[in-house]
């Protein structure tokens, strides 16, 4: 009796120490879950979840301190992602407005731009060129359209462009919501 | 011929009637040059087109108008003389019915061609490199419908040898008989084409896949074949039966190779074309002229007299529909392509392209059946007739339940969308339609990945900037605070604020003398 606790004891002080030495020999860089979170995210990094980035609010979702229902960009398909990856239930969006907002780019009416680059400084990824009292341009394939260079425009000469459908983006409807148009297929 | 070629078989397929004696009746009819041409810069898989022209430049027949942008891409040659109108978005043939970018141009009805490369009747002499250099300049894309850029097609550099050249002229679908007809009419240009393929490859054989309910055709090669005296070249007659045209299942039908899983016909040493591309590219090398029309079946119960017409590219559908007689009275809908892979079109006025192999202006009784869909009884049906011997009822589960994942894992992208499957489903269900949406559906997943992929990394990239930026800043207020802090004995010895001081004490004395002598007065 007693050998076999003292037996179980011992193995039990060698795997602790076995599984410590691991835990910090082994140890992975980063947040993995924060990653896995981050990856799914949309990246427009338009802070609309109340965070300063998409990095912020997958760390928040992470740590459990964010519901994960708070990205419009993202809509439902992210909430949805995120349900399955954290093994929550999902649920309704916060903002189902901002969710159905099309998705648009930034562009901005040059004749009218002052260069003043307060814009530039709002881009949260540096899709805005210009040089101070030049003419700024936004580059549409860099543009995630968070909105974030429209507020600090003095002259309100940034729009949005939503960016329409073409034959490269055009997706086959799903067959219910088109019981005509396609043949067989 | 010595024995008959053994002919193998592929899994799958469906006997249908073939409709095709509709538009066989009557001779290939030429082109006619309507006044205005629309011309689609993507006409083929790959990078659209860059526009060369602007609105107002001359035209020659011919003329290079929009070149090849990348190395899977494909030029586009003015099919006319006249005058570039415009370039700009146009509705297309397309199922969603969307505008594309076009070039759109006038003609002047002299049709005079212009500077053309020279004709290589010689071509023996010139290396596979230029030729492949001539075909993408002619812009051939392969005309059975795949319009994949013939010129990397031929690039076989740095894959299997290629023992044999199969030239496709299954013509499966039915309703399509524009092979047909340029079989009959033309053997000899195939010929030619088949020789230049073959120089660029080196297949030392050549075999022309024909379904058996096309005597005529198969008569006229064979014909055409002994009076050269061509030797390794050989018409294979395979049975009726559909898609015995797929570039896999054609394959397997004349050598008993599988083409594996992902992979192209080369991994088997096998090249296939169509023998309209073949035709293509026996003109851009003979003759140097481009790819500016095709011949096109017009046919269905809803037209007055089917056949098959040239046309140039960038005619207006409707305008060919007109040469056809018009439309009869039992016209129901323009369907772009065959019946079994084809899509309708929402408006007849876009231009015909390099893919437009059919017009079929479908009655009510010959247009696909539009049943409402019924639940699927695991029949098990479609799975026996699919020539990939895909599940097509699997595909269909995950496909409902969103899971991208699941449905590639069962090989979505195999899929060549024949319509077997859904052709055989007693429960009607639209089982193509659910695969191309799910296609387009990951295609969108994967380019937004990579644009918040790109996203990230330049988010990433700011923030370190901004970080560093401010590192720096603190940094040199540091070094500022520090050098203050290390200065407060040697104050006094700063000659600046010693020469401040002094200034000051001017200042306060001149003050002082100006505002005592007012008191001073006063008193
Ligand atoms: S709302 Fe979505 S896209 Fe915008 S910053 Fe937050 S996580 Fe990123
Ligand atoms: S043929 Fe139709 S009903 Fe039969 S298993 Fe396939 S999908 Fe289901
Ligand atoms: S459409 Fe696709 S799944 Fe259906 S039979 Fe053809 S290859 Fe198979």
């Amino acid at each position: 009796m007693i050998a076999a606790i003292v037996t179980i004891a011992g193995l039990s002080t060698v795997f602790g120490l076995l599984l410590g030495y691991a835990a910090i020999r082994f140890r992975v860089e980063g947040d993995p879950i924060a990653d896995q979170i981050d990856a799914l995210l949309p990246q427009t990094q338009c802070g609309q979840c109340a965070f300063a980035g998409c990095r912020p609010y997958a760390e928040a979702i992470a740590a459990g301190e964010a519901e994960i229902n708070r990205c419009p960009p993202g809509g439902e398909a992210t909430m949805i992602a995120l349900a399955e990856l954290l093994g929550r239930d999902p649920v309704p969006l916060e903002d189902e407005d901002a969710a159905e907002k099309p998705k648009a780019v930034a562009y901005i009416v040059e004749a009218e731009c002052i260069g003043c680059t307060l814009c530039i400084q709002a881009c949260p990824v540096d899709a805005i060129v210009g040089a101070a009292k030049q003419m700024h341009t936004i580059i549409d394939d860099e543009c995630t359209g968070c909105e974030l260079c429209l507020p600090p425009c003095p002259v309100e000469c940034i729009h949005m462009h939503p960016i329409g459908e073409t034959i490269q983006t055009w997706q086959w409807p799903y067959p219910k919501e088109a019981a005509k148009g396609a043949t067989h297929g | 011929m010595a024995e008959p070629r053994n002919i193998w078989t592929f899994r799958g397929g469906l006997h249908l009637d073939d409709h095709k004696a509709v538009s066989t009746g009557r001779t290939i009819e030429p082109a006619s040059i309507p006044e205005r041409l629309v011309l689609p810069l993507q006409q083929h898989i790959g990078q659209a087109a860059e526009v060369l022209v602007k609105p107002g430049d001359p035209v020659g027949k011919g003329q290079l108008i929009a070149r090849a942008s990348d190395y899977v891409s494909a030029s586009i040659h003015a099919p006319t003389s006249g005058k570039i109108v415009a370039v700009e978005q146009r509705p297309v043939a397309h199922p969603s019915g969307l505008s594309d970018h076009c070039i759109i141009m006038d003609s002047d009805g002299e049709d005079t061609w212009g500077e053309l490369p020279p004709a290589w009747p010689d071509y023996t002499e010139r290396s596979a490199a230029e030729l492949r250099e001539r075909i993408r300049w002619a812009g051939v894309v392969g005309l059975g419908g795949a319009v994949f850029p013939t010129a990397v097609k031929v690039n076989t550099s740095g894959q299997r040898a290629i023992d044999t050249l199969i030239i496709n002229g299954a013509e499966c679908e039915p309703y399509i008989s524009c092979d047909d007809a340029l079989m009959r009419a033309h053997p000899e240009d195939i010929l030619d084409g088949i020789a230049i393929l073959r120089h660029i490859i080196g297949a030392h054989e050549c075999l022309i896949g024909i379904e058996d309910n096309k005597p005529e055709a198969i008569e006229a090669l064979r014909h055409a074949i002994e009076t050269r005296g061509e030797r390794d070249i050989e018409v294979v007659v395979v049975p009726t039966l559909y898609p015995s045209g797929g570039e896999k299942q054609l394959i397997k039908l004349l050598t008993g190779r599988e083409v594996p899983t992902n992979s192209l016909p080369a991994s088997v040493g096998v090249l296939c074309q169509n023998v309209a591309t073949a035709v293509t590219v026996a003109n851009a090398v003979l003759h140097g002229r481009p790819l500016i029309e095709r011949i096109v079946t017009v046919t269905g119960q809803g037209i007055r007299q089917p056949g098959n017409y040239r046309a140039l590219i960038g005619t207006s559908a409707d305008r060919l529909v007109a040469k056809a007689g018009g439309y009869s009275e039992h016209i129901h809908q323009l369907i772009f392509g065959g019946p079994m892979m084809g899509f309708s079109l929402r408006s007849d006025q876009v231009p015909i392209t390099k893919a437009t192999n059919c017009l079929l202006a479908a009655s009510q009784a010959e247009a696909p059946n539009n049943d409402p869909e019924r639940p699927c009884i695991r029949c098990g049906e479609c799975a026996r007739v699919c020539p990939v011997q895909l599940l097509p009822q699997q595909m269909l589960w995950h496909t409902r339940a969103h899971d991208f994942d699941k449905v590639q894992d069962f090989h979505l992208f195999e899929c060549i969308e024949c319509g077997c499957c859904a052709y055989v489903c007693p429960s009607h269900i639209p089982l193509v339609q659910y695969y191309r949406f799910a296609k387009t559906a990951i295609w969108t997943q994967e380019r937004e990945r990579e644009k918040s992929d790109l996203a990230r990394r330049r988010h990433e990239a700011r923030q370190t900037r901004l970080e560093r930026i401010e590192a720096e800043r603190k940094a040199r207020l540091r070094k500022k605070k520090e050098a203050l802090e290390k200065k407060p004995a040697a104050q006094d010895d700063d000659p600046k604020k010693a020469a401040i001081e002094a200034a000051m004490q001017r200042v306060a004395a001149k003050k002082a003398a100006q505002q005592n002598p007012e008191p001073a007065g006063k008193d």
